[in-house]
């Protein structure tokens, strides 16, 4: 196994910059926009994403919230899958979702994610932001809005998006077996 | 984290490990979230049919599993002994096997003879999950007993209950007991000698005969019922009596000088063991015990309708 760096800290810390001023952009105060980070890795994504929107529109009460989709999952029985914690205070009836995950491979997650979501209200719009979009690779048609960055990879590839509130270290890393 | 249960069926608590019991109860923490969702609903079980075969009465576990299942989104058979070809003379074995032979993959059973549904799990080809086998063990009930008494204190581990009343009948009392062990709680059972098992002892928990005595050292009472249906003899002189010597009412807690938390499985029955009064007061949480089965059944039947060896 030889991991390759993919985005290193600095650029990682300047993607995040780049897709929280694309989101306000289309989003504007995000008076009518909602985040939801997608368990059990999209949160973290989610939550830096969140920080830095507050930090730019110097504001504090962007909604932010921890979607877990295991329930809805179509891999059940093929996995063991045990549930992540759900946290959404707010109702999303009438507004604009924008779901957030780190990595979209197959899109079968953003899949089971729309169908967790529903459970909350009826949204007007939802959007998808990843920081890593594997090209080439989708088993449903999804297709994230937002992308950090674009990377071609094979099935038996893994990315790696490590962060420093968890693993120390602001890094993406491909691993080819 | 473990991520799935050691064992294929839901026999008894006595068969489980910790992690199997820490499992359970996470994974029923997030359905207690489900079910408090303006949708209650999730796709999970959507391909399994899962039968209900009540051969005893019931009404709190039977609504609750049902609620369960199709909460999870499974396909649910409605079975009480009474309306069917039991009376007739069929077997458990053939009846159940019938009912398999129509596609379903998991059984909800409750049986009034000990070891019913181990006998059925060596015999049939489908997960079963015992809802009460005679006085032997009620295993979805301690599960959310222990979920209650997490949820309220915070933790199992180190916490004092005390079981009081019929613990000769009770599979509550027995499937307690080896839960709240588990977990690393001290467990005492309180009533009267008639109605104590002879070697309950051997079980590691204490043993006490004096409710105000019981009391004062627990930080949980859970109050059983007396199982009238269940007692073949008298064990005691008259309900009024037993209801001096172990029924809990207001002035009686109130004088132990502290805060207990009071349970019940239900039903119950109001002043025989626990007084209106106690039972509808803020210490007791016996709605959260009816509200937390659910997602503790819902837990159990998605962790065992998930194990991928199948």
């Amino acid at each position: 196994m030889t991991p390759r760096l993919i985005l290193n800290p600095q650029q990682l810390d300047i993607t995040i910059k780049r897709l929280c001023h694309e989101l306000i952009e289309v989003h504007d105060t995000f008076r009518e926009t909602v985040i939801l980070g997608l368990q059990p890795r999209g949160i973290y994504m989610a939550r830096r994403i969140h920080k830095e929107l507050q930090q730019i529109l110097g504001v504090d009460d962007i909604k932010l919230g921890e979607l877990d989709v295991t329930f809805y999952r179509d891999d059940f029985r093929k996995k063991d899958l045990v549930p992540n914690t759900t946290s959404i205070d707010f109702i999303i009836e009438d507004k604009n979702v924008v779901l957030i995950d780190d990595v979209l491979f197959t899109g079968r997650t953003i899949r089971a994610g729309l169908d967790a979501m529903l459970a909350f209200g009826r949204p007007t719009d939802v959007e998808l932001l990843v920081l890593i979009d594997r090209r080439f690779s989708r088993h449903v048609p999804i297709q994230a809005k937002y992308v950090g960055k674009r990377v071609d990879t094979v099935a038996s590839e893994r990315v790696i998006v490590n962060w420093k509130e968890t693993e120390g270290e602001d890094k993406v890393w491909l691993l080819t077996q | 984290m473990k991520k799935k249960l050691s064992v294929k069926h839901l026999l008894g608590i006595k068969s489980l490990t910790t992690e199997d019991i820490e499992l359970i109860l996470s994974t029923a923490e997030q359905f207690r979230d489900v079910i408090n969702r303006p949708i209650k609903k999730v796709p999970s079980l959507r391909d399994i049919t899962i039968a209900n075969l009540f051969f005893e009465n019931s009404t709190r576990t039977r609504i609750s599993f049902e609620l369960a299942e199709k909460r999870l989104s499974a396909d649910t058979i409605n079975f009480s002994a009474a309306q069917s070809s039991v009376k007739k003379g069929e077997t458990l074995i053939d009846t159940v096997n019938n009912i398999l032979a129509m596609k379903v993959d998991m059984v909800v059973m409750r049986h009034p003879n000990p070891g019913a549904c181990v006998f059925l799990a060596n015999h049939i080809d489908a997960k079963i999950v015992n809802a009460g086998d005679g006085a032997h063990e009620h295993p979805t009930q301690a599960l959310l007993d222990a979920f209650s008494i997490q949820s309220r204190l915070g933790s199992v581990r180190g916490k004092k209950v005390v079981i009081v009343g019929d613990i000769l009948h009770s599979r509550v009392a027995l499937s307690n007991i080896f839960c709240l062990q588990k977990l690393g709680a001290e467990v005492m059972v309180c009533g009267p000698r008639t109605l104590m098992p002879r070697y309950i002892g051997d079980l590691g928990v204490k043993v006490e005969f004096d409710l105000r005595k019981a009391l004062e050292w627990c930080d949980v009472a859970n109050m059983l019922r007396i199982q009238l249906e269940r007692q073949d003899i008298k064990y005691f002189p008259s309900l009024r009596e037993y209801t001096m010597q172990y029924g809990l009412d207001m002035p009686l807690l109130k004088s132990i000088g502290k805060e207990i938390v009071i349970m019940h499985p239900g039903p119950i029955n109001r002043g025989v063991e626990i007084t209106s009064e106690v039972a509808d007061s803020p210490q007791s949480i016996i709605l959260d015990q009816v509200e937390n089965g659910v997602a503790v059944r819902m837990a159990v039947l998605y962790l065992l309708a998930g194990r991928t060896d199948n």
